[in-house]
């Protein structure tokens, strides 16, 4: 993990809940990209839709990973569905709950719910579309390959984001 | 329960975990030849069913684990008579009839039918 997609973990509640929050800024290169100005018009940038799954990826991850003090590789391997029904621009934040729904050896499956708050506006985050995933623990995989021992899914990236957000884990 | 009751259910769980069509959905369809599920699907649809039926599956109990990778159940790519009889001890929700005639370990994916998931269910609400 080391494009990391989340800016902080807000709460954890651990082999539950995580809610994490990441900010849309127009200093990110990608947003100058995505739309870029053309024929079709002047730029659009919007955070796209790829990387708020990614984000969400995350979130659920880390709160899979945490579950069992990061001794798993955890991998996304399905994204069950993601609906999202707005576009997150510059200066909004997304926020990201993810939920463990059902775990065991093999892997986990969480629900998750994505939030925008738009700075323009003083409501609070709305809700804007779900994203439920599956993950696979790497070394209980059922067709039986083996990976290297040292757990490269959690790296130091974001090991600095889990302590910078007062995240604790056991060793 | 009935047998047609746990197969609605089932399809149901199917469509929703493989987003396919209700009536692809039949008892004699393969999950990964005629539903195009993949490993992963196997647990999520493992997960599914347990919702759907207020069950608890144990790891291996529904799909079968740690015998492909055990030489003395596989051998030069085909599933061993020992191995066959651990699989059909294993699962007696599964059909071997057809896979026995060729047990390749790679036919291993077409034993699981819709049928098998009925069967198994049903075994499981006895």
């Amino acid at each position: 993990m080391r494009w990391l997609w989340i800016d902080r973990v807000i709460e954890l509640v651990p082999g539950h809940r995580m809610r994490a929050v990441k900010h849309v800024s127009l200093a990110e290169e990608h947003l100058h990209d995505h739309f870029a100005a053309g024929p079709a018009g002047p730029a659009r940038p919007v955070m796209p839709t790829s990387l708020v799954i990614e984000g969400m990826a995350q979130t659920a991850g880390i709160l899979v990973g945490h579950s069992e003090s990061f001794r798993h590789k955890v991998i996304l391997a399905k994204i069950t569905r993601a609906e999202l029904t707005e576009d997150a621009t510059p200066g909004c934040s997304l926020f990201y709950t993810a939920s463990i729904e059902r775990k065991d050896p093999v892997g986990a499956s969480t629900a998750g719910v994505v939030e925008l708050a738009d700075p323009g506006s003083r409501e609070p985050p709305r809700r804007v579309g779900s994203i439920d995933l599956m993950f696979s623990h790497l070394d209980n995989n059922m067709q039986g390959l083996e990976f290297p021992d040292h757990n490269f899914v959690f790296g130091e990236s974001f090991k600095t984001l889990l302590r910078a957000s007062g995240v604790e884990w056991s060793a | 329960m009935t047998r047609d009751e746990i197969f609605q259910k089932v399809r149901a769980t199917l469509v929703d975990a493989l987003a396919v069509d209700e009536d692809e959905v039949t008892e004699d369809a393969v999950l990964t030849k005629d539903l195009g599920a993949e490993s992963i699907d196997f647990l999520d649809i493992q997960f599914k069913l347990e919702q759907a039926f207020g069950i608890k599956i144990l790891q291996g109990e529904l799909f079968p684990e740690g015998i492909a990778q055990d030489p003395r159940f596989v051998k030069e790519g085909r599933v061993t008579p020992e191995g066959m009889e651990l699989l059909k001890q294993k699962m007696p929700h599964v059909d071997f009839s057809l896979f026995a005639k060729d047990p390749s370990i790679a036919r291993v994916g077409e034993l699981f039918t819709v049928r098998t998931l009925v069967n198994f269910i049903e075994a499981k609400k006895k």
